[in-house]
């Protein structure tokens, strides 16, 4: 896709030429010294360095999955990319109200990108960013709807040297355990999520209420799970059973008759994607949510539109991004009325995301004025406040984290909706630096930068 | 969450589940058992049943023509994939047939995506259907004891064809011998046309009488799909009987592990099917030397 029009030897031979006391001042560096062609410093060849931007253009590897549970947020999320990098390359007002140090593209470079199918499966995501890293020579990999999905990419971009990032990911892993010099997560997860929804129900539902649980049997289900349970037991609530379903299950009637059977108050599901959708269905169906009240802590997009506002109104939940946000924040309402303009629906948090991501990480290549790694990684770590739509955030050095506000909604009835979109009631925009854990909780050792 | 009320319900549950397993999965047997291919466009098939009774359903607000046009609609499927496609796969290698049935699953799962997004669609449940019933201790959606009446009487309906017509008699010859019963003079080609129609049919049916109970996406049939061959291996691949028992034996399999574990329900699944595969290769009705 890119032609590498400067051959290694020769530029690296015109490199040492070039930069001869520079080279003996920092003998120390590994590997062939190269000139890029952006930035008037010479960086060693790391990972697509420097082939990926020694054109005029550069490439963008995303994966989404398109196909399975989890096809309709990555559709959405795919839909934010593409705004995202359209703006880039035209230097839209919104992406350089997020981005200032951007003019158009990003370093003067046209950003290209390749589209792939991951199914929400780690392997195909990993062969298919790897096929973008290896014959595109991708100076950016993107997408994640699953977490396994996210802390796979994660391994493979330390391993590449390429940077990801990660789009949907609620489990406390891509930004704990499983961190990645090579990965900066925009979204919020099971943590922050837990302790901006957990007060909210306890405050609204009451004290020592008995909790059923409906976990997806991975990474992210199991710690927004233990997260929940943390941040609900201050106020006296006890799980009585913890159903554990497979990622994908069509019927959820077994689960579902425990959880009816328990004796719970209240009913928190964990699942995303079409298993939110259809296990929140079949709830309705056994008549569980007459009974118990429904808590979404990690809520999929397009939830309201697929269940319809009767399932939705009283539901609780927290989110990443919600469109009615544009009355607070004028960077929202830019994004709101550019996608609908553009595909003709209201954004949900995926696209949000996306979009916030490509925006991030252009800035911080403008600011490291290179596509060198480690110098693009210490851009984000300096960790500057950055505009966005939702207020102010930063990212964090220690973890890679974005500190971002979670936002509490909750479902409206039918009647008091105005117009076919307007599914919740914004009850909180929690502040996100007092929702983070301290940096060292949840395990994250970053790595190395070359 | 063990407690009588609880194994109770959980053992009705696993009838319901097992009902409609036993319905997919005879559709897949009697096509493996007669016509010698395994057609892994079988889950793809169920999910198309369950899209054209949705198109019917918002044409006529009708359950009952959603049902027929989903069930009759796949049987016209069924002929015109085996004629155009399937009939010339019957002397290739099975990694062949293999191989041309998934492609074809993949298709028919694409098409709808395309025609329909990736959302989900929703049917209602009949009127005179919709609500929970209360049966004592148990609380059950009435949808799913009506699902679990339907698929029983299909499936004595599925019988009563094999087992008491002429057309039953020519196919289970054929599972036995095909090449005696072509030998005896039977037009075979007709009767795996019709068959394969018959088994893309129990696909369909099974797929829009579910689909009240799911919300429908055009990958609703993917998981099906793994779940009705451990029922047609535990039973005995080809064998109608078996498809039934198996059926029942995987639903309460799922149902009941879930009240100790729901996160082995999946692996007891499979453990039992390991299990037969050592004890009793051939399945519980399987026929020992057959393919």
């Amino acid at each position: 896709m890119n032609d590498v029009k400067t051959g290694r030897g020769v530029a690296t031979r015109r490199a040492v030429l070039g930069s001869a006391a520079g080279l003996i001042g920092s003998a120390v560096l590994p590997g062939g010294w190269i000139r890029d062609a952006a930035a008037a410093e010479t960086y060693p060849a790391l990972g697509t360095f420097p082939e990926g931007s020694s054109g005029d253009s550069v490439f963008i590897g995303i994966a989404v999955p398109r196909t399975g549970t989890y096809a309709v947020p990555g559709e959405d999320e795919l839909k934010g990319y593409q705004l995202a990098i359209e703006h880039l390359n035209a230097g839209d007002d919104l992406i350089r109200k997020i981005s200032p140090s951007t003019t158009k593209g990003v370093l003067g470079k046209t950003v290209k990108f390749g589209v792939a199918d991951n199914e929400a499966k780690p392997n195909t995501a990993v062969q298919a960013q790897s096929r973008f890293i290896s014959q595109n020579k991708a100076v950016m990999i993107t997408g994640s709807v699953s977490s396994a999905v996210a802390v796979a990419l994660n391994k493979l971009a330390d391993r590449e040297k390429v940077i990801y990032l990660p789009c949907i990911s609620g489990s406390n892993d891509t930004t704990g355990k499983d961190c990645a010099r090579y990965s900066f997560r925009e979204c919020f997860y099971a943590y922050t999520a837990a302790n901006a929804i957990s007060p909210v129900l306890i405050k609204n539902i009451g004290r020592d209420k008995k909790v059923a649980y409906l976990t997806p049997d991975y990474t992210y289900g199991h710690t927004v799970h233990q997260s929940m349970e943390e941040f609900l037991k201050p106020g006296g609530w006890t799980t009585v059973t913890n159903q554990v379903c497979p990622l994908g299950a069509s019927d959820y009637s077994a689960f579902l008759l425990n959880i009816a059977n328990s004796g719970a108050d209240v009913f928190v599901n964990i699942n995303f994607g079409n298993d939110a959708v259809q296990s929140i269905k079949q709830a309705q169906q056994f008549g569980i949510l007459s009974r118990q009240i429904l808590a979404v802590p990690y809520i999929t997009p397009f939830l309201a539109r697929e269940v319809g506002p009767d399932v939705m109104q009283g539901v609780y939940a927290a989110t990443d991004f919600w469109w009615t946000l544009q009355d607070k924040f004028p960077l929202a309402k830019m994004f709101v009325e550019a996608f609908d303009k553009k595909y003709g629906y209201k954004p949900e948090w995926g696209a949000n995301a996306a979009y916030l991501q490509v925006a991030f990480w252009a800035e911080a290549v403008e600011r490291a004025k290179t596509f060198y790694p480690p110098e693009v990684i210490k851009a984000y770590e300096a960790a500057p406040t950055l505009q966005s739509t939702v207020g102010e955030v930063a990212f964090r050095a220690s973890d890679h984290q974005l500190v971002r506000p979670v936002v509490i909604i909750r479902g409206k009835k039918k009647a008091d909706m105005k117009g076919t979109d307007d599914y919740y009631d914004v009850l909180e925009v929690v502040p996100g630096k007092d929702l983070m854990p301290k940096p060292d909780v949840l395990g994250c050792k970053l790595g190395s930068y070359t | 969450m063990l407690s009588w009320p609880n194994f109770l319900s959980q053992c009705f549950n696993g009838l319901a589940l097992g009902a409609l397993l036993a319905l997919i999965s005879s559709g897949l047997t009697i096509i493996y058992g007669t016509l010698g291919v395994l057609n892994l466009a079988h889950g793809a098939m169920f999910m198309l049943g369950g899209y054209i009774g949705y198109e019917a359903y918002a044409a006529t607000q009708s359950y009952a023509v959603a049902v027929l046009a989903g069930a009759l609609a796949m049987v016209v499927v069924g002929v015109v994939v085996e004629r155009v496609i399937i009939r010339f796969f019957y002397a290739r290698p099975p990694e062949d047939q293999i191989l041309v049935t998934f492609g074809l699953g993949i298709v028919i799962v694409e098409l709808v995506r395309l025609a329909f997004g990736s959302q989900s669609v929703q049917i209602p449940p009949p009127a005179w259907a919709s609500g929970v019933t209360i049966i004592g201790f148990l609380i059950y959606p009435t949808y799913r004891i009506v699902v679990l009446g339907i698929a029983a009487v299909a499936l004595v309906a599925l019988y009563l064809v094999l087992y008491r017509t002429r057309l039953g008699m020519v196919v289970r010859a054929g599972i036995e011998d095909s090449g005696m019963v072509d030998l005896l003079g039977i037009n075979v080609d007709r009767v795996f046309m019709l068959v394969f129609g018959i088994g893309a049919m129990a696909a369909g049916f099974a797929g829009i009488v579910n689909a009240p109970v799911v919300a429908l996406t055009p990958d609703v049939g993917d998981t099906i799909l793994v779940e009705t061959f451990v029922v047609v291996v535990i039973g005995g691949v080809g064998s109608f009987p078996g498809a039934v028992l198996g059926g029942f034996i995987a639903g309460e399999i799922l149902s009941l592990t879930s009240m100790i574990d729901p996160s082995y329900s999946q692996v007891m699944l499979f453990a039992v099917m390991t299990l037969v595969l050592i004890l009793r290769p051939q399945g519980l009705f399987g026929l020992e030397g057959r393919e």
